[in-house]
């Protein structure tokens, strides 16, 4: 490894800086593409389809066209352009292409057929409404089960049972029988909703003609600056240096945002063909239709366990709800491989079989979101542990126990291939138990319940992939395999540093922990230290920001780069002052020989020498003081456990949650502020999961939340107070010790909520696998149960 | 989610926006606090052709007592009954039931006259105008007119208003002491999935005068009469209380929704009417 520190303590690495992002977007001086402004700009409104299936029979623009300030309109036939083709090299992948716009045939509610071109929004949307669009409705399929059935509408000619991938994942052929002779066998089936990562900032994108450069600047609301550059540069049949993709403040993307959205694309062929400024801004309505969507998922699975609670195997059927197309370039494959490869999570496994599917239905299109299966298989794994504990008599901290991988396991071999670097699992399940209160539980449950108050307290353990580079991408056999970054660090004479990198920051606070990162190498302040991020004409071809890679890829490469140009400016120290080398520690804005106080040299002196004086070097250094890095890890694994006290109401059917806690761990902390605010807000959106949010389709495929009163996100009234403690068990897969986080408060909460209600309503035969518990469908549960004991 | 085109007027007086709206005809709308019509605007889902604006008519805005009774002014915004200064004797309901709608944004910009006109039927001021007895004052091109509260809600966003009338006042003729509000909502702020709205009179230790009044069960708030056997004459009680709950769902067929079936609807009516009688005999 490069860039051994050379100070006994951090000075930068785990301080609470605070974000250097917040000034300007807290004053309302934020910049996002909505901001932007052009002379003569046009305005860009979808024609999206009503229905869910539907040959296409005419698009006709005329009616539009007669209408003011409508500019132009064009469909698929006018546009002439390839769609985008997600592709896998994987057995049981059916390739499939997402239109920009459909042209013969729809397959979704919501799906673009056409687009307006207008002087303002307003005549845009008027002349969406105008342009004739006749379909010859076809039957649709949105539930993934029917959709397999003989006889379901097929969406695409060549998926069978309209499965565009099924894939065996890992075979054991010895499995039934292990699992027939086990002490307890479970056979369950977990649900989990379709969702909408619902960014603050719903997808935007403004292109325009440069007429001085002959070249055209795409701004988007996006997650992969250079990804998106390719695709345009693909798809136009452009060479990429003629294409600028820059994303400015991005508001939040929790995955919608990481794959390339066909209107992306769609924008930036208009203002080629115009040569004018163009934009389109996603209205909420359209983005909860027709945006990208996430997370439903049925899993079923027959679990084994001896009369001790030790797990024996596992044989899963994984199925995933694709929607109508793969997203691009992840394709559907994206939430059943990572289902099927993860789903152990923390625990020990040998013997495990998963066949893992995806399947298409007439639903806007899946598209990772945060956490990637992560919540719905620890929704799994932690459920069975539940049941498994009720069933045995046992603890549920006990079963977990038993079958957490421990200290002395690591590095482990997970049963599908993963290498898993240490973590605490233990601990922090220990450290969970405690802050909450185990111990006395029961009797606090029972004392509660006598006055007629029903609390349940549940648990969540579960460990985390991040940071993981291209290797891991290769394995999924995608065409487009993400994986490496780099970052280019340099100095200016006058001590100030630039730091570009390939990572798109949508919200985390990147220009503030990835300085700190840097500011640590150097020896510098962190102010002294600027974060270039999402500009492809400014940084390095990177794969932006998803997955919960930037903290270790880019920090990492960050830490690389920082680590060469401090060896650097410790040369020239060592020149100026005729120390040795060795002895040159970089540490607050000085350059000093160890153990020789008084001889420094600021670090800004040896800027100026390096640029202005550079005659002086010695000489076989090269002017100026620059340094470029790449890092492409393994991936690492953070890890944590949460647990919650909820509170039933069995007259409405409502869960309060009294208590929340978290305690995780993610190595190094390299900010402890935007660690707790990444937690925060990944818990928060795990309990949107668990409780409120859902994308309601009819049978016809027609999407019934479309407006923010259907689809119900919990406010600051609904998510309590989160309590979070931290563990620190450094990475050595990790140049900074970092393992990623920004995902893991999501994968937690669902399970640890789901399990803190059914052990609130356990006791009256009611038992929950399905999320959103909604107040509606719990009270159901527990009207069903009660009857049931009521009855003959 | 811009809305169609409109014409839009911004009227100086009552007689002007009746003139307005006058001309204007069947789809002429009054833009109050605009909390429901811009966002149905923007949707689409209303297009009135003329906007007659009326948030600069003078002397709309008030909360006045007057001989045991109050009145409201339309264009009072729900904040204003919120933290209106000092208790009113036997209205305590209204700033209770004020914290329920929406969010603070909404009750700083949404009034009491536009909720009532708009008619939502899961609206505290529609319902809380069934509970009191209340009468609305509506000026059109004939003069104006006072309607009671009951019969005025005619279905979903729909009155006995006509397109060219303006509601002006809403009064109210007298308070109950024992009145209180629950609602059920997923969120709060949410238009309630059910609400119950409940008043008596306490008289020698018996009710007297009581009315329980749903929201989110039918088209529009409705009153519960069968509630009014079970409960006027009787010592208050939970016995009685949750009797009250049982008889208030049985007499009704709520919609469905995504929020809630009609059998959820029912169990939380009883839930909540149980609730609200308890609340209300706790004042």
């Amino acid at each position: 490894m490069t860039g051994v520190d050379t100070t006994p303590t951090f000075r930068w690495i785990g301080a609470r800086v605070p974000r250097v992002e917040d000034p300007a977007l807290l004053a309302g001086a934020g910049r996002y593409v909505g901001d932007l402004a052009r002379p003569g700009l046009l305005h860009v409104a979808m024609v999206r389809s009503p229905v869910a299936s539907a040959r296409i029979l005419r698009v006709d623009p005329a009616p539009a066209l007669e209408l003011p300030g409508v500019v132009a309109v064009h469909t698929a036939g006018s546009l002439g352009l390839p769609g985008l083709r997600a592709r896998l090299a994987l057995p049981g992948f059916v390739e499939t292409e997402l239109p920009l716009l459909a042209g013969d045939r729809v397959r979704h509610a919501g799906e673009a057929v056409a687009l307006v071109v207008a002087s303002s929004a307003y005549e845009a949307e008027d002349g969406a409404e105008a342009v004739s669009v006749d379909l010859e409705p076809l039957p649709a399929v949105t539930d993934q089960r029917l959709a397999q059935e003989p006889g379901a509408p097929r969406l695409h000619e060549d998926a069978d049972g309209n499965r565009l991938l099924d894939i065996q994942f890992r075979d054991d052929p010895g499995i039934d029988e292990a699992l027939a002779g086990a002490d307890l066998l479970l056979e369950e089936t977990f649900v989990s909703a379709r969702v909408n990562a619902l960014p603050l900032e719903a997808r935007t994108c403004l292109a325009e003609w440069d007429h001085h450069d002959g070249r055209l600047v795409l701004h988007t609301s996006t997650q992969v600056p250079h990804l998106v550059r390719t695709t345009v540069a693909d798809v136009l049949d452009l060479p990429e240096h003629q294409v600028r993709v820059v994303a400015p403040d991005v508001g939040g993307g929790f995955g919608q945002k990481c794959v390339v959205a066909p209107e992306e694309v769609l924008v930036a062929a208009v203002a080629l063909r115009l040569r004018r400024p163009v934009r389109w801004v996603e209205d909420r309505q359209e983005n909860l239709v027709a945006a990208f969507s996430g997370h439903e998922q049925q899993h079923t699975v027959r679990a084994a366990f001896t009369g001790d609670g030790r797990l024996i195997g596992i044989d899963a059927d994984l199925s995933c709800d694709a929607g109508a197309y793969s997203c691009y370039p992840f394709s559907c494959g994206v939430e059943p491989l990572m289902a099927a490869g993860e789903l152990p999570g923390p625990y020990r496994l040998e013997r495990y079989r998963v066949r893992a599917r995806s399947v298409a239905t007439n639903k806007a299109p899946m598209a990772p979101y945060r956490g990637v299966s992560r919540p719905q298989i620890t929704m799994v794994m932690e459920r069975l542990m539940d049941k498994a504990a009720r069933s045995l008599g046992l603890s549920r901290i006990d079963v977990r126990t038993r079958n957490l991988i421990r200290r002395e396991d690591f590095p482990y071999r997970g049963v599908t291939g993963i290498l898993y670097d240490e973590g605490s699992y233990l601990e922090s399940l220990e450290r969970c138990a405690e802050a909450l209160g185990f111990d006395g539980w029961a009797e606090r449950q029972q004392a509660a319940r006598r006055e007629g108050r029903l609390l349940g307290l549940g648990f969540a353990c579960f460990s985390e992939r991040t940071g993981y580079g291209t290797p891991v991408f290769a394995a999924r056999g995608m065409a487009i395999t993400p994986g490496f970054d780099s970052a280019e660090v340099r100095m200016d004479p006058s001590g100030g540093v630039v730091v570009r990198v390939g990572t798109a920051a949508h919200g985390q606070g990147h220009r503030t922990s990835l300085a700190q990162v840097v500011a640590e190498q150097l020896g510098v302040d962190v102010g002294a230290v600027r974060i270039i991020q999402g500009d492809t004409d400014a940084t390095p071809y990177g794969w932006g920001t998803f997955a919960s890679r930037t903290a270790v890829i880019a920090g990492g490469a960050c830490k690389r780069a920082g680590a060469g140009l401090a060896a650097k400016l410790r040369r020239l120290a060592a020149h100026v002052m005729e120390a040795a080398e060795a002895d040159i520690e970089l540490r607050d804005g000085v350059a000093a020989v160890r153990g020789s106080p008084g001889d420094e040299v600021p670090i800004r002196e040896l800027c100026r020498l390096a640029y202005h004086s550079s005659h002086q070097l010695p000489e076989d250094e090269e002017p100026g003081l620059y340094h470029t890095a790449e890092f492409d890890p393994p991936g690492t694994f953070s890890n944590a456990t949460h647990g919650a006290v909820v509170e039933v109401d069995t007259g409405t059917g409502a869960v309060r949650i009294d208590r929340y806690v978290v305690v995780e761990d993610c190595g190094v902390v390299i900010n402890p502020m935007i660690v707790d605010g990444q937690v925060r807000g990944g818990v928060a959106q795990g309990i949107a999961c668990a409780l409120y949010e859902e994308l309601d389709y009819d049978e016809d495929g027609q999407c019934r939340t479309s407006t923010l009163m259907d689809y119900v996100v919990p406010t600051a009234a609904e998510v309590p107070p989160i309590e979070i403690h931290h563990l620190e068990t450094p990475s050595a897969h990790s140049e900074t010790g970092a393992k990623g986080m920004g995902e893991g408060g999501t994968i937690g909460a669902p399970a640890t909520i789901l399990n803190a209600v059914n052990d609130a309503v356990a006791h009256l035969g009611v038992e929950v696998d399905e999320i959103p518990v909604t107040p509606d469908r719990l009270r159901r549960h527990i009207k069903d149960a009660t009857h049931d004991k009521d009855g003959p | 989610m811009k809305p169609a085109p409109f014409e839009y007027h911004r009227a100086r007086s009552v007689a002007e926006a009746v003139d307005l709206l006058e001309r204007g005809g069947e789809d002429a709308k009054v833009l109050a606090g605009g909390q429901s019509l811009v966002a149905m605007m923007n949707l689409r889902l209303a297009r009135p052709t003329v906007l007659v604006d009326i948030n600069d008519l003078p002397g709309l805005s008030y909360v006045l007592e007057e001989d045991g009774g109050l009145r409201v002014g339309a264009l009072t915004r729900h904040c204003q009954i919120e933290h209106y200064p000092g208790l009113l004797e036997g209205f305590a309901i209204l700033p209770e039931a004020a914290r329920w709608v929406g969010h603070y944004p909404i009750r700083a910009r949404g009034t009491f006259g536009g909720s009532i006109a708009h008619a939502d039927a899961a609206a505290e001021w529609c319902m809380l105008a069934l509970l009191l007895d209340a009468e609305l004052v509506v000026v059109g091109p004939q003069g104006t007119r006072t309607v009671p509260a009951d019969g005025f809600f005619q279905g979903l966003f729909m009155t006995t208003l006509a397109p060219d009338e303006v509601l002006t006042e809403v009064r109210f003729p007298r308070g109950y002491s024992q009145a209180a509000i629950q609602e059920f909502a997923r969120r709060h702020g949410d238009f309630a999935i059910v609400a119950a709205a409940v008043r008596y009179d306490l008289e020698e230790g018996v009710i007297r005068r009581p009315r329980v009044v749903l929201g989110g069960v039918a088209d529009r708030p409705v009153a519960v009469p069968a509630v009014v056997d079970v409960l006027d004459g009787e010592a208050p009680s939970g016995e009685l209380f949750a009797e009250a709950g049982r008889v208030a769902a049985t007499g009704i067929t709520p919609p469905a929704d995504i929020h809630g079936s009609s059998d959820y609807r029912r169990d939380l009516a009883q839930v909540l009417v149980e609730r609200a009688l308890s609340a209300a005999a706790g004042r």
